[in-house]
């Protein structure tokens, strides 16, 4: 009966926020061809309401969890979670964009088409419950943003930024389909679930070598992407050379939803072998964050500042991996958040201070904005002391709940080294903060123009934010804790 | 209720202040920070038995259960009143000196006030962790805006040294939670009384040293303090003030509060090394002020030298040695305080603090020479002042657990007197040159005002103690007792005997 192999009704209704995305997506592509030179904006308004109604799509989907798709999909909790998260970050991205686009005269409808494209392609990750779903998730994400790293085409720095990208990420990915093969050819399944189950049973004893290796492969692809230790590499030149607001988009949104799918794959296919993969990410955990803050304490670009400061950000994610306990995905869902809100807010002030053809990206550029903007400067100042992990920021407790969940897992010394990697951080968060409020005003800010809405209403938005979930942020927690149950 | 609205007045005075306008900022904060004080003056009444009071419990994050617990006991009662006055003390030291972006500095002032309370009443340790850290940011910005050359170098250095050390106490807290299923102070030490929460030695050890360590570089111990001089040296006068009378506290507050209640055991087991890093700090402290051409590096380092002293009297283990202590902590606040208020006075005038630059200036300035040598005699122990009464009570008690620590500990007092004095020689008498007699002008009304409270709380609590200790008597007995009751071994000290409570010593004296 062909009926069987339809989907449900209700599966449909799971994947809202993809169809949402992707038909706007299209939508987009066919008005940009219409659409002169003045209307420009409109698509940019139209892009933000397709966004506003995925999110909406997203709590309809929420409403009646459960598997689509011959069960290639599972909307949950943690699902949820991660499609609001990543479709806040798409529209934070696309409030920054509008100033930006147009002073590079680079206004066109393609490049709200690629975020939403690049969105559909993570809430697909996000939902994704069998491996191959997890790959094509992946790669419309990547793919997308790719192309949104080099959007700039006669700018130099963009191209060298897509081209670094591209092909590292190409081979990471490759990477990943790899270690999905292997571990398909033990188990004969891409279901995470069944592999899981497929791992526990103790009469079909799987060879741990080739388990270790497909777990070990797909980390490399995955590690990558959340750029983990020893794959960072090409984070700071990419996150650099990629037009500002595009870097906010890809260091807060893709990131979050390949540490989801991280999170989802090990905490489930592979939960009952984490003996074996605990200390290798207990060793990228730290390397991440010794090498992200490390490096970060001589940088003069503000980018690349933020980029490796984006490093060791994910080690500490990669911490809460570590723990490999509920408490410790939910510390993660909960740090990504933080760090989404309060780095599309450090780049929305590097987007507007850079002006054209990004002049200013340098620390010492900021020299008095205190004096001269000082909201501006105020906001960034919330941001920076959020990462630096000061009480009553979101940062502090994302901070504290991932190494709450550490120590909950007896990670103690992990634990250590992380807390005094966060003291070193300051220094150079410090550094920025010097630079604006203690020395006199140079002539890039001097000649700064005030923030159009649209980035005001990011600052505004993350700054408060980032304080509210400082005061309260059992706001937050209280929607992670419940949704960090993955396997059951 | 009352305690609340002190601890968040200031934090309101701060928004306000950014709102209004440039030229009422001043009086604003001046208005503002002395009706705090006069609020906080009501918490004495009930506070003055030196229990528990003013608690207000009520959850504020749930999962994990944080609570907002604050309280006042002996213990806490006077830090928190000398930071509500040192703070309208602080505004009109500033009145003139600070022209630049003058709203954001009352501000910060303001924030600072809320930070210091914060930490002193906040009972539940998370939340002490959250004023903790909170102190830092105002603190930062009071030396990095409106210091004087190398203070970014300073304020950054000030910051990372703390944050380095607060890190550990924050895994440590954690671990804390992660044995004790609670973050609130007095439920965990009614835990550990009970048995039901035991650390075995390594635990203790490390715990203890967690702790240690975030509160010795507050204090700072040496060979901690390098980060002080630097700060000190480039604070505004203001920020000096505050930093050294309330915020060094904040370290030697926390090790009485939690260390030794807590890891008890521990303390005694570590209290050598430690007493003679106080000790070695007391002499290496005075002896690098006796040499300082700059006056306000010679009072930083009196401050390393003086602190010492506070933490050699925590670490006797007696009555008299804690209250000794804790005595000296509130002695240290105002006649250091006031110290630097004095040479801030007089860079105002001269525009340098190198002491060559002085010289005779009790001849054009005898009101400002006639303060300046009350504080210094305060700042050496002279009796009927206020230091006598915390120097001889820590001695006392020194003397009790260890006598070969009196000797060295005692000749850090007469050093003191050598330093403070040969200053005022140098700076005040003699033949005054043509600059001072032009430039150094005497007090006005506004700058004895500033100094006045000082003054008489030098005098008040060196012939009136009584006024002052029966309540941080009884806090320190009960901390006192946690901190024996928790040792069952005695391995490397004597057995201490209980001194006479204290009132009685200086009755009969």
């Amino acid at each position: 009966m062909i009926s069987n192999y339809l989907p449900a009704g209700v599966e449909y209704l799971r994947i809202l926020p993809e169809m949402t995305l992707t038909v706007f997506g299209a939508l987009l592509m066919l008005l940009e061809a219409r659409a002169g030179a003045g209307h420009r904006r409109g698509l940019a308004y139209l892009a933000l309401f397709a966004i506003l109604l995925a999110m909406g799509g997203t709590i309809v989907a929420a409403a009646s969890p459960g598997p689509a798709f011959q069960k290639m999909l599972t909307v949950d909790g943690f699902a949820a979670f991660f499609r609001m998260l990543v479709l806040g970050v798409g529209a934070l991205a696309i409030l920054c964009s509008g100033a930006y686009l147009a002073r590079e005269k680079a206004d066109s409808g393609e490049y709200y088409a690629l975020i939403l494209f690049s969105l559909a392609g993570q809430s697909l990750m996000v939902s994704a419950a069998e491996l191959m779903m997890v790959f094509i998730g992946l790669e419309i994400s990547s793919i997308a943003t790719y192309v949104l790293a080099g959007f700039l085409r006669d700018d130099k720095r963009n191209n060298e930024s897509a081209i670094k990208y591209f092909l590292l990420g190409s081979f990471a990915t490759a990477f990943l389909l790899y270690g999905v093969a292997w571990i398909y050819g033990v188990t004969g399944t891409t279901y995470l679930n069944e592999i899981r189950l497929f791992l526990r049973n103790p009469v079909v004893a799987a060879p741990p070598l080739v388990v270790g290796g497909s777990a070990a492969l797909m980390f490399v692809g995955f590690a990558f992407k959340v750029s983990a230790a020893p794959f960072q590499l090409w984070a700071p030149d990419v996150y650099q050379g990629a037009p500002a607001p595009v870097t906010a988009f890809m260091s807060a949104g893709p990131k979050a939803a390949a540490f989801a799918v991280l999170l989802r794959v090990y905490s489930t296919a592979f939960a009952d072998v984490s003996g074996n993969w605990i200390p290798i990410i207990w060793a990228s955990a730290l390397f991440t964050m010794i090498i992200g803050n490390f490096a970060a304490l001589t940088q003069q670009n503000i980018k690349r500042l933020l980029a490796y400061s984006s490093i060791a950000h994910a080690g500490y994610v990669m911490v809460a991996v570590t723990a490999h306990s509920e408490i410790g995905i939910a510390a993660a869902m909960f740090y990504l958040t933080a760090y989404a809100f309060m780095n599309v807010g450090a780049f929305a002030v590097v987007t507007h201070f850079s002006r054209q053809g990004e002049r200013y990206v340098n620390v010492d550029d900021l020299a008095g904005l205190g004096v001269k903007h000082p909201l501006l400067a105020a906001a960034f100042g919330v941001f920076l002391l959020s990462f630096i992990g000061i009480p009553l920021t979101a940062g502090f407790f994302g901070k504290f709940y991932i190494f709450k969940a550490a120590i909950d897992s007896r990670l103690y010394w992990l634990t250590v080294f992380g807390l005094l990697n966060s003291a070193v951080a300051a220094y150079y968060y410090l550094r920025v903060l010097v630079v604006m409020y203690f020395h006199d005003p140079g002539e890039a800010t001097e000649t700064l123009a005030p923030p159009s809405t649209g980035i005001r209403l990011v600052l505004a938005g993350a700054a408060v934010a980032t304080l509210i979930l400082g005061i309260y942020p059992s706001l937050l927690l209280d929607i992670a804790t419940p949704s960090a149950i993955l396997a059951r | 209720m009352l305690l609340n609205a002190v601890l968040f007045a200031p934090l309101l005075g701060s928004i306000l202040t950014l709102l209004l306008p440039q030229q009422a900022v001043r009086k604003f904060a001046l208005v503002f920070s002395i009706l705090v004080f006069a609020a906080s003056l009501a918490l004495v009444g009930p506070a003055g038995s030196g229990g528990e009071t003013w608690v207000t419990n009520v959850p504020w994050i749930a999962s994990p259960a944080i609570r907002y617990h604050v309280s006042l006991d002996g213990l806490s009662l006077w830090l928190v009143l000398l930071s509500t006055l040192l703070t309208p003390v602080c505004v009109l030291v500033s009145w003139s000196y600070i022209q630049h972006r003058p709203k954001e500095f009352y501000a910060f002032l303001l924030l600072l006030e809320f930070g210091v309370v914060g930490v002193f009443v906040a009972m539940d340790l998370f939340l002490f962790y959250v004023f903790w850290e909170v102190t830092l940011v105002p603190m930062y910005f009071l030396i990095g805006v409106w210091g004087h050359e190398r203070r970014i170098y300073a304020t950054v250095k000030f910051f990372l040294y703390t944050m380095a050390g607060s890190v550990l106490m924050l895994a440590a807290i954690i671990y804390l939670y992660h044995r004790a299923g609670t973050f609130d102070y007095p439920l965990i030490l009614e835990l550990i009384d009970s048995g039901r929460l035991l650390f075995n030695g390594a635990e203790q050890t490390l715990l203890f040293l967690a702790f240690f360590v975030a509160f010795a570089i507050k204090v700072p111990l040496f060979p901690l303090h390098t980060w002080l001089p630097d700060a000190h040296v480039e604070a505004p006068t203001a920020g000096s003030v505050m930093l050294a009378s309330v915020l060094l506290k904040l370290g030697t507050y926390g090790i009485v509060r939690f260390c030794l209640p807590m890891f008890g055991n521990a303390a005694h087991e570590h209290a050598g090394w430690i007493a003679a890093l106080a000790i070695a700090g007391i002499i290496y402290g005075a002896l690098v002020a006796m040499v300082q051409p700059n006056m306000k590096k010679l009072v930083a380092y009196s401050s390393v030298s003086h602190l010492g002293f506070v933490v050699l009297g925590i670490f006797s283990f007696t009555q008299q040695g804690l209250d000794g202590a804790v005595y000296q902590m509130l002695n240290h606040g105002i006649s250091t305080g006031a110290l630097f208020m004095l040479v801030g006075m007089m860079y105002e005038r001269r525009h340098s603090l190198e002491i060559k630059a002085y010289g005779g200036v009790a001849n054009p300035a005898p009101w400002l020479a006639a303060v300046f040598l009350i504080t210094t005699l305060a700042s050496i122990g002279l009796p009927t002042l206020n230091n006598f009464v915390g120097e001889f009570l820590v001695l006392q008690g020194v003397a009790m657990t260890n006598f070969n620590w009196v000797v060295p500990a005692a000749l850090g007092v007469v050093l003191s007197a050598c330093y403070m004095l040969w200053l005022y020689q140098r700076a005040f008498l003699g033949e005054a040159s043509e600059e001072v007699r032009s430039h150094v002008t005497d007090l006005n009304f506004r700058e004895l005002a500033a100094l006045a409270p000082l003054l008489f709380l030098m005098v008040w609590m060196g012939v009136g103690p009584q006024s002052f200790l029966p309540p941080v008597s009884a806090a320190n007995a009960g901390i006192l007792r946690r901190s024996q009751s928790n040792v069952e071994y005695q391995v490397k000290l004597e057995p201490i005997r209980p001194g006479p409570v204290l009132t009685k010593v200086i009755a009969r004296d």
